[in-house]
């Protein structure tokens, strides 16, 4: 990575580097390519490729373990996987899909996207989203280790108690669980931090809240969300951690304990993870269907503030997930109505995108399919959400298939669609080249009638009794005619491979377009939001100039005005142009932070010290050792590197002298 | 949590213009502690739902002293005045009155730090192991998670004042003495509350 942008006019010189020492020991990574380039980057841009590359590896991983679970229950008494097998299954693809695809892939598109947006040249805290990154790898690695080392969690993803405990759990896979989602939990609230003061103190000249782009707002709702949810489930896992290692009770009943105590915590913060997980997906078809129905957003103000109430009364109605405990009356009334409620904001939302698209002239690439996918199935799931809000209808439901049916259809047709909307945008933005269409076409639909073939039968098959997370069913209990278990199990099972080879067309696509896909121009959508305004890719200081705004979607109302005669928005500048023109007047001496070694080193750090929780003291000194090391050279190295550490003068003598920051 | 925040703006780019006005420092400061403010409520509610289940062991009226835990209490309160005192030297630029400070605030804690092990100690001659009870779990759960946050701040505080001394500091030195204050005033008010609810209101 470029420490020190010339402008772009000058002949590209690459800084040379004579690093100094920040503790004395290691000194500050330079290079600009090879895989250190990577490990070693504060670049949000290279920190989201891998978090990208991670995030799509687990849902590959957790994938295959859906396959797994699919194909155990294709036929009546499975064979494929036993009762502990399937346990540890059905956990780790949940945990997988919810703390190591949907939310690192939300934060890759947060990460990339939310500065762009802004308006600003990097994150508020560059090195701490390093730090971000690492950490959620090493808890990704730490929740899969337990694999190889004994069997992984089996408790279900909300492990409930008396699940959770030795007697039911006896393999250290739930002690490799609390210590992977701490660690994992301490990148989101990093993150989280980092991303709430980038938007709060980093916009662009001009770019006052109400024009801010809608993925950004979303986006900072949910950051808002996981900064005051994550403490409460760190809560949770340290009682839980204290119970398996160190002789606490705090669950057991037999012991005087409330597991419900437990289920208190876990929900208060599953519920706001429920909206951390589709808020991203609502802003990025917020982003996806105006540009393709050529319109502005219907009703901005009411997109943002539903968005922000959907955050807000997220946080009163976490035990509707509880309403089988015998809560009382009076609590389930409450948390019933105020889950009703919810639905209004939601509801506002999805009348917004149609009317947005109402006469538009829309433009049916595979970004706007995914886009009005998830308007359509979030749909279905928003409506089987409102029945479980009906307290008495929940209590039937509760841990059937239809449960499984409803999260799945938000979850997947909702977050999931929205992500692969954002892919189809965005990845000529990320890689300079235009994913292919027709495989496109082939994911989308492929993905659409599978999942409603893995999904929809669900509804069926809980509303007919059949439990959740049961490792068989018979054939003697499977029903007649239209409500046969076995037709349906088998639609649903048949559903999921077909499901599986669109994420393959997806895959297929991302090679494809590496090796063959066309170069994108400045501006291949005609694109509304600012991250537009510079190259695809874009430099490592993302804007040329920064950019002064004066409209919600400033890169639109720079192409186009409008003709006060006919009320008809006119042509009059071309994004090539405009992202040209930002070139040609480029800032000098742009100062971005240097790589550093640290991120990393403190994320393994703590990773250490997590395990040391299961393998004992000396190895949780060692983790001790390493933080505190790489916590003094963090503090110790100036984020941005000081002239000392740049030699200045290039060849010709044309740069400029450095100028210093805090 | 001492990050130097970073504008990668544009020309002679000094740091502290924002759009809120308010430096990313402390922003993200007040977020991490709006944060810590859950873990402590989630921590609290756990220890008062257990604190009557006693089980066999001694139940909390039997084994509080609540004059010592008042002294220590008082002493804790102290420090957060050094504290001040020492935010306020370190703003005038007074290097060796902010070290001074820095060094009393960190004194006072490790002597709450000390009152606290004496205290564990003596409850658990008393028979109030970790796992005695739930009383016991959640008592030492709470005031460990405490004792551990100011014990990170002593470290904090020690390091500020090495990093001061050294002039090794990387960014605005009265901002980075700050938000050691920041997090030192927060442990010290969840100490109150603490004190208050888990002390002073009988199980």
């Amino acid at each position: 990575m470029a420490i020190i942008e010339r402008p772009s006019s000058a002949p590209a010189v690459p800084a040379v580097a004579t690093p100094s020492s920040s503790l004395g020991a290691l000194k500050r990574p330079m290079m600009e390519t090879g895989w250190k380039s990577w490990l070693f980057t504060v670049d949000h841009k290279k920190i989201v490729i891998m978090y990208g590359v991670v995030a799509m590896f687990f849902f590959i991983v957790g994938g295959v373990e859906a396959l797994l679970i699919r194909l155990q229950l294709a036929l009546p008494d499975g064979k494929i996987l036993n009762a502990d097998v399937y346990n540890q299954m059905f956990t780790m693809h949940a945990t997988t899909m919810i703390f190591l695809f949907a939310m690192p892939m939300a934060a890759a598109f947060a990460n990339y996207f939310l500065p762009l947006q802004i308006g600003a040249r990097d994150v508020a805290f560059p090195r701490l989203n390093a730090l971000s990154l690492w950490l959620l790898v090493i808890g990704g690695i730490v929740l899969n280790l337990a694999w190889f080392l004994g069997g992984a969690a089996d408790g279900g993803w909300f492990m409930y108690a008396p699940n959770s405990g030795p007697v039911f759990s006896p393999s250290n896979g739930v002690d490799f669980w609390t210590i992977g989602l701490q660690i994992a939990g301490i990148a989101s609230l990093i993150g989280s931090i980092n991303l709430i003061v980038t938007v709060l103190n980093m916009r662009a000249p001009g770019m006052t809240f109400m024009k801010m782009p809608v993925f950004t707002w979303m986006i900072l709702v949910v950051q808002f969300l996981l900064v005051f949810s994550l403490p409460v489930i760190t809560v949770a896992l340290v009682l839980l951690m204290f119970q398996r290692e160190y002789g606490a009770t705090f669950f057991d009943a037999a012991a005087g304990g409330d597991p419900l105590l437990w289920q208190h915590l876990f929900w208060i913060f599953g519920h706001p993870e429920v909206y951390v997980l589709i808020l991203p997906g609502f802003g990025i078809i917020s982003e996806v269907l105006p540009t393709f129905s050529r319109k502005p957003l219907f009703g901005y103000p009411f997109v943002v503030f539903s968005g922000a109430s959907i955050g807000l009364v997220g946080f009163g109605v976490w035990a509707h997930h509880m309403f089988a405990t015998g809560l009382g009356p009076v609590s389930v009334a409450v948390f019933s109505i105020a889950t009703m409620a919810i639905a209004i904001p939601t509801g506002v939302k999805i009348f917004n995108w149609l009317l947005t698209m109402w006469g538009g002239k829309i433009w049916y690439t595979t970004a706007m399919k995914f886009a009005i996918g998830l308007v359509l199935l979030f749909t279905v799931g928003g409506l089987s959400g409102v029945t479980h809000s009906v307290a008495p209808s929940d209590t039937q439901q509760t841990d059937t298939y239809y449960i499984v049916a409803h999260f799945h259809y938000v979850l997947f047709g909702g977050m999931v669609f929205g992500l692969f909307a954002g892919f189809y945008d965005w990845w000529p933005k990320v890689f300079g080249r235009l994913l292919n269409e027709k495989l496109g076409s082939w994911n989308f639909w492929l993905m659409f009638f599978g999942m409603n073939l893995t999904f929809g039968p669900m509804h069926i098959l809980g509303l007919q009794g059949q439990p959740r997370r049961m490792y068989v069913w018979t054939e003697a209990r499977a029903g007649e005619g239209l409500f046969n278990l076995a037709f349906w199990n088998m639609v649903a099972s048949i559903g999921s491979f077909i499901l599986t080879a669109g994420v393959l067309a997806f895959l297929i696509n991302i090679v494809y377009t590496a090796k063959k896909g066309p170069k994108a121009g400045a501006d291949p959508w005609d694109a509304r939001t600012l991250e537009w305004l510079t190259t695809n890719p874009p430099k490592p200081h993302n804007f040329d100039r920064v950019p002064v705004v004066h409209h919600l979607d400033e890169f639109f109302h720079r192409k186009y005005e409008e003709d006060t005669a006919t009320h008809t928005m006119r042509r009059i500048a071309d994004g090539e142009d405009l992202v040209r023109a930002e070139e040609a007047a480029a800032d000098t001496d742009i100062h971005l932070p240097g790589p550093s070694y640290w991120p990393l080193m403190l994320a393994s750090g703590i990773g250490i010290l997590g395990l040391g929780t299961i393998y004992g003291v000396p190895v949780m000194v060692v983790g001790v050792v390493v933080l505190l090391l790489a916590s003094y050279g963090w503090v110790l190295e100036p984020s941005v590197p000081d002239a000392s550490e740049i030699d200045p003068p290039s060849p010709d003598g044309s740069t400029k002298e450095i100028a210093s920051l805090g | 949590m001492a990050d130097v925040a970073v504008h990668a703006d544009h020309g002679s780019g000094h740091g502290h213009h924002s759009s809120t006005g308010l430096s990313n420092n402390k922003l993200a400061m007040w977020l991490f502690l709006g944060s810590e403010c859950l873990l402590f409520g989630g921590l609290i509610s756990t220890y008062m739902l257990y604190r009557g289940r006693v089980s066999d062991g001694p139940h909390p009226s039997a084994i509080y002293d609540i004059p010592f835990t008042s002294v220590s209490s008082f002493v804790l309160l102290m420090s957060s005045l050094t504290m001040v005192l020492a935010v306020s030297s370190a703003q005038r630029n007074d290097d060796s009155k902010t070290n001074l400070w820095l060094t009393v605030t960190a004194l006072l804690g490790s002597t709450f730090i000390g009152g606290q092990v004496y205290e564990f100690t003596a409850f658990y001659r008393e028979g109030l192991g970790f796992s005695t009870s739930l009383f016991g779990s959640s008592f030492y759960t709470l005031t460990g998670f405490h004792g551990v946050h100011v014990s990170v701040g002593v470290i904090l505080l020690l390091s500020t004042m090495g990093i001061i001394r050294k002039n090794r500091i990387t960014g605005n030195k009265a901002e980075v003495v700050e938000m050691v204050g920041l997090y030192w005033h927060f442990v010290d008010i969840v100490w109150i509350v603490i004190f208050t609810l888990v002390y002073l209101i009988p199980a």
